[in-house]
């Protein structure tokens, strides 16, 4: 195994394209680390990400935020922007692993490890997130969500690296919030969760709404139907309820030593449900 | 395979050392640098007896290549006293008799020492919420948890 | 929180003594190193010229070996020594045996991860790489990894041939123990009871959980003398199974023990040590083992599993009429007496006409178990607290006024045979009734509950010397790892006895050959059974002191006393002579008959019951089934507590362990017979935020047979814990609990059966 540190994104994608064997992105390690020591793979190329240049950073564009891709989750945490105009994504990515791997764990990392109950995608999802991809052919961006095409797989083509993270500007009374279900209150991978986005008028109506659900299929699902239920109302007993069963009949979950098919399905329409009535009370809603 | 060389301060002193790039920091603290207070329990992440400082920065060395360590700062639970003199924690930690076995002890002062540099005052919760990658099988957390809280109030009194 | 307990006549003069040193809380002697990294455990030991080895362990859960082809692996650069089951010796006793194949599987792997070839190599890389050219050839067999599904007549069988002593008929191959126990006439009884409550549990097995894997460094020269460093709860053990494995005399084996990163009965047997010594012996060089966390879940511990029907027949007004129990516990694929410690302990808390147990242990394809704090009792009273806290709930009658009325006591026969000397059950249960817990008001979706639990501890054979240093300091060696503290509890006794400071007083833990044999660490024994050796050392060394005195002061040793560390004249028949201190007595000891030591060497016994109760109250999230645990109290008899800091340890150890068996821990095995969760991320032990604070009131009601009425306090915690969670979940959730662990899917299940 042989191990590279480039100072340049050229150089990464250029060792990443050249490389015959097996080659990993080495952004904060808590994935990669694993596999190795489990030898789920046994690469023949590391390349690590974060001496290149403004990969740590997060900077404001266009009144989003685009976030390097060897940013932490501890270090979107304390950035205190980026946590008032996407909380619920801050919060998903804070929700991964413990204080430690926070330290070390980014958004890339956990997207294109596609897991299916990565914890930051379905608020990526909801949040319209759009990676920047560089590769041997250029530059492109792409929706986050077109990114996982199922478990352990990405839509990413040989040598290609995502640089960065864009969360876009949203309007006023916006607010978003994601949640999952574990069985401890830490240190565990979703059983189930959600992710939902959404907008509201002076009167309290949702204008708008997006909602995603993680855990419960091979990749994270975007329910129509659960957004669809919501909007026009003030949230709602029969929206609510509209929004939990629709969530619940969009789940295609697997049985595992994680949670049975019946639990993923209930709890993902819990989930939502509760995280809806988060997002709306952050978009200056009241019930 | 051919070793990497790797220029890195530790606990203040400037350390070289020869790695495997397969090699995680865990690794090299403990069997090449002779620094053998971080421990292994998992070596996947999950039980934090590893925890250390990098450039100020909680992490599990078990989920750091050495490699990564180059110009870098690591701080360990070696590091923690000045000379003869405990740090706070480690005075409370003895004080509050929170540690039976102490295997999980250097982790959990490294982590409390982290905790309490972004937060002096931190509330019962919040000490068990950055504690819960410190798995400790031994004492229910509970004296655990009391001595970081009193070593909090130390600190933020001197 | 210590609650003297001065009620009646109970250990009247024990009772009475004031203590000086015991009951305070000094600074542990081993603290400095633990907290600046310093100490060393298992894993932190290298030696020059060290070689590292790993395992190659069983894909599969059940299968033949047919033929092991290492050649390839021994040809690579690097590898130093390979062995398999060939290269240990065959033992004399079946349970020895069992314990090498466990070891080293010979002729069958018996379950996933079982150890089947071990390399040794310059690196940890060399030697994995080495595992991978190895060849092993396996016939599959058919698997089973349930209880109740070994004991069928269509279950593979893991043993053919064998035969087991007093199964009773119509039991198959798999059955490898049958118990019974009880008193009475159990039809007699239940035709007395007003109401009869029947129900069958199930408990999966739990892993002990030390955060520190198994590690060990063994080195052997050509000469045959060999050295084994090693985290254990007995380094004697070690050295006795080890030199029996490969075939040497004991007295040419001296294991030191480093110190421990917890054990819970999980490091009351070997793993490596045997074979990592076995490797040196081939390889002429030390060598070095540790497990990965993955190997410690596959192939060490775990406890059993359990499947347990329970009929217990109650009054009215809330006596209990009679009891029985049917445990039926797995351990894995040798056997093993768990099983007969759940029937003692099922109903070990009440004083009971009619009683009944049963108990089976039986054979299957999983882990060899190891004892895991109080083996066998938590599983077996969970369904019995769980059984009477449906009766009262039933009955509508308060949980801890009906135990208090079936309460065993001084007198009661016990259900497993003797009869109880002093005890504190009843004391708990009152400090129980009388806590601000137990009056709390609850919230929505919230219940409470309440149980007892009970141990027997253990004493056994201990061995401890102290020498009184020249300067007025004493070395005490005793022979047993401290897991938890007992170095500082030793000497605290030694300096109690001596009449002298803590701080005089250095407690070590000698190797093999520095004191006589000693049991491991277990059965709650250490405090007790090296405390009182501890004691009696004392008073031998006191003994010596106050003939030196005598010598001194020309009259007769009788009239010498030993009072606050110094020898006095026994009164002014004697003569008038001021008091001699141990510091000064120590000092001319070289002019009056040379060095002072005093040792001490017993099979320990009287290590005196005890009880716990737990109060617990917890939330259940009724649309996800999560369990919350609000606040926690635990009410334990601890005799006298030594240092109290570390007998609370104990308890809220024992309790945060119950609740993971409870809520969340769980070996979980595929229809392929292999562990699915062989790591800490889904074996969920709890964290720290699944917590609260674990209140600890610990009551002292003495052991009559301690000098200081000391009583095990280690492992009762872990006991009540089960039934506690389960009956608060069951009145929050409003529907009972019968399997454990109680975790979300399952609670959610229950709850919505129950609509
Ligand atoms: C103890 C523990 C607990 C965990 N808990 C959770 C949890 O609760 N929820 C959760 O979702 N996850 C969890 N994880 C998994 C992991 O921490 C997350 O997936 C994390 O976000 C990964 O980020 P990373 O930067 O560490 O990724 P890495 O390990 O560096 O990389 C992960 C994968 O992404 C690829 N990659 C990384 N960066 C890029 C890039 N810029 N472009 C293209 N490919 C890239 C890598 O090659 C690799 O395949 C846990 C892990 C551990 C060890
Ligand atoms: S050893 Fe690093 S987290 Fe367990
Ligand atoms: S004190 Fe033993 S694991 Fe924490």
């Amino acid at each position: 195994m042989r191990f590279e540190s480039p100072d340049t994104i050229e150089q990464a994608v250029e060792l990443l394209n050249t490389c015959d064997g097996i080659s990993r992105l080495l952004a904060g390690g808590t994935d990669v680390l694993v596999q190795l020591r489990l030898a789920l793979v046994e690469p023949d190329l590391i390349v690590d990400i974060k001496n290149i240049a403004g990969m740590r950073n997060i900077t404001a564009e266009d009144g989003g935020f685009r976030i390097g891709a060897a940013v932490s989750g501890a270090e979107m945490g304390e950035h205190e922007g980026l946590v008032a105009l996407w909380p619920g994504v801050v919060e998903a990515m804070e929700l991964v692993g413990s204080t430690q791997v926070q330290g070390r764990a980014t958004l890339a990392g956990n997207l294109c490890n596609a897991s299916p109950a990565a914890d930051s995608v379905p608020a990526m999802v909801v949040a319209n997130a759009v990676a920047r991809i560089v590769g041997p052919n250029g530059t492109r961006d792409c929706p986050v969500i077109d990114i996982p095409v199922g478990p352990s797989k990405t839509s990413l083509a040989k040598g290609e690296v995502i640089t960065s993270i864009y969360l876009p500007a949203r309007p006023d009374n916006s607010g978003d919030a994601y949640l999952r279900f574990i069985p401890r209150t830490e240190m565990d991978i979703a059983v189930s969760s959600a992710g939902v986005n959404l907008t509201i008028d002076s009167a309290g109506v949702v204008t708008q709404a997006q909602v995603s659900l993680g855990a419960v299929a091979p990749t994270v699902l975007v329910v129509d139907d659960a957004a669809k239920a919501i909007i026009g109302t003030k949230l709602d007993d029969d929206a609510i309820s509209a929004l939990q069963a629709a969530c619940s009949a969009a789940c295609n979950p697997i049985d595992d030593k994680r949670g049975t098919v019946e639990f993923r399905t209930k709890t993902a329409g819990v989930m939502a449900k509760r995280a809806a009535l988060i997002a709306y009370s952050r978009a200056g809603g009241s019930k | 395979m051919s070793k990497i060389h790797v220029s890195t301060s530790i606990n203040g002193d400037a350390v070289e050392y020869l790695c495997d790039p397969s090699e995680t920091l865990l690794d090299v603290l403990r069997n090449r640098v002779g620094l053998t207070g971080a421990k292994e329990g998992c070596g996947s992440g999950d039980c934090g007896a590893c925890s250390v400082e990098l450039d100020g920065r909680l992490v599990c060395s078990c989920l750091v290549l050495a490699a990564e360590a180059e110009g870098k700062e690591v701080s360990t639970v070696e590091g923690m006293a000045d000379g003869e003199k405990l740090h706070v924690l480690q005075q409370k930690i003895l004080d509050h008799a929170a540690l039976q076995c102490g295997v999980c002890t250097p982790g959990i002062l490294v982590a409390a020492k982290a905790l309490l540099e972004k937060n002096p005052d931190p509330t019962e919760t919040e000490v068990r919420y950055w504690l819960a990658g410190n798995l400790c099988r031994c004492t229910g957390y509970d004296k655990i948890i009391r001595a970081v809280m009193d070593a909090a109030a130390e600190m933020r009194g001197a | 929180m210590v609650t003297e307990y001065k009620e009646g006549s109970v250990g009247a003069e024990l009772g009475q003594r004031e203590f000086k040193v015991v009951g305070t809380r000094p600074p542990r002697p081993d603290g400095v190193d633990k907290v600046t990294g310093r100490a060393l455990f298992g894993a932190d030991l290298t030696a020059p010229g060290m070689l590292h080895a790993t395992i190659l362990r069983s894909p599969h859960a059940h299968a033949k070996i047919v033929s092991i082809d290492t050649s390839a692996a021994l040809a690579m650069d690097g590898v130093k020594a390979v062995v398999t089951s060939d290269d240990f010796v065959k033992q004399g006793g079946s349970g020895n045996q069992d314990t090498l194949d466990n070891c080293m599987a010979r002729g069958k792997v018996f379950y996933d991860g079982h150890a089947v070839v071990a390399v040794a190599a310059t690196s940890v890389m060399v030697a994995n790489a080495a595992l991978k050219l190895i060849k092993v050839e396996y016939e599959i067999l058919p698997h089973e990894t349930d209880v109740d599904a070994a004991m069928l007549d269509s279950a593979p069988v893991l043993h053919a041939g064998r035969k087991f002593r007093n199964i009773p008929e119509g039991n198959n191959a798999n059955v490898s123990g049958f118990w019974e126990f009880g008193h009475g006439d159990i039809d007699e009884g239940f035709a007395k009871a007003d109401i009869i409550v029947e129900r069958s549990f199930k408990t999966a097995a739990t892993h002990q959980g030390y955060i520190e894997p198994h590690a060990t460094l063994a080195t052997m020269g050509p000469d045959g003398r060999g050295e084994i460093w090693v985290s254990t709860q007995g380094h004697y053990m070690v050295r006795d199974l080890s030199a029996a494995f490969v075939g040497m005399e004991t007295s040419q084996l001296r294991v030191t023990a480093a110190e421990i990163g917890g054990g819970f009965g999980g490091k009351t047997t070997v793993y490596l040590e045997p074979v990592a010594l076995a490797l040196s012996k081939k390889s002429g060089r030390p060598v070095k083992m540790v497990m990965t966390r993955e190997e410690v879940f596959r192939a060490s511990g775990p406890t059993t599993s359990s499947s347990t029907d329970v009929k217990i027949g109650m009054t009215k007004d809330g006596r209990i009429t009679a009891g029985q129990a049917k445990p039926r516990y797995q351990g894995g694929a040798y056997p093993n007496i768990t099983a007969m410690l759940g029937a003692m302990t099922a109903f070990a808390s009440y004083d009971l006409e009619a009683v009944q147990t049963q108990a089976w242990n039986v054979l299957t394809n999983r882990p060899k178990q190891a004892a895991y704090r109080a083996p066998g009792a938590p599983m077996a009273i969970y369904t019995v607290e769980s059984v009477i806290d449906e009766l009262c709930q039933k009955l509508d009658l308060d949980p801890i006024e009906v135990r208090l009325m079936n309460a065993a006591k001084k007198g009661t026969l016990s259900s497993y045979g003797p009869t109880f000397d002093e005890i504190g059950l009843v004391a708990t249960l009152e400090a129980a009734k009388a806590h601000p817990h137990y009056a709390a008001p609850l919230g929505p979706n919230q219940g409470r509950g309440v149980s007892c639990g009970f141990w027997f501890n253990f004493a056994g054979n201990t061995s401890v010397s102290m020498g009184i240093n020249e300067d007025g300091t004493v070395s005490v060696i005793e022979g047993n790892p401290d897991i938890g503290g007992s170095r500082a509890s030793i000497s605290m006794m030694a300096a109690e006895e001596l009449g002298i400071p803590f701080d005089k007083v250095r407690t070590i833990v000698g190797d093999t050959n520095s004191i006589g044999f000693n049991d491991v660490t277990d059965g709650s024994r250490v405090t007790f059974s090296v405390g009182l050796a501890t004691i009696k050392a004392a008073r031998a060394a006191i003994q010596n002191m106050c003939g030196r005195a005598a010598q001194v002061w020309g009259i007769d040793a009788d009239a010498v006393d030993w009072v606050d560390g110094a020898a006095v004249p026994t009164g002014h028949n004697a003569g008038e002579f001021p008091p001699m201190t141990l510091a000064e007595i120590a000092a001319d000891s070289a002019k009056t008959g040379g060095p002072i030591a005093g040792h001490h060497e017993v099979n320990a016994d009287g290590a005196g019951v005890s009880f716990g109760v737990h109060l617990v109250d917890v939330e259940v999230d009724p649309e996800t089934g999560f369990t919350e645990i609000k606040r926690y109290t635990v009410f334990q008899d601890a005799g006298k507590a030594i240092h109290p800091d570390y007998v609370e340890g104990q308890m809220q150890g024992g309790a945060v362990q119950g609740i993971g068996w409870a809520l969340n821990e769980e070996y979980i095995y595929g229809e392929d017979g292999k562990l699915q969760n062989a790591g800490f991320l889904d074996y969920r032990i709890p964290v720290a935020s699944d917590l609260p604070m674990i209140d600890a009131v610990i009551l002292e009601i003495p052991n009559p047979g301690h000098p200081y009425g000391v009583r095990g306090v280690g492992e009762t915690g872990i006991v009540p814990p089960l039934a506690a969670v389960a009956n608060g979940v069951s009145h929050a959730a409003g529907v009972r609990m019968s399997e454990l662990p109680m975790s979300p899917p399952r609670i959610l299940a229950a709850i919505d059966g129950a609509k």
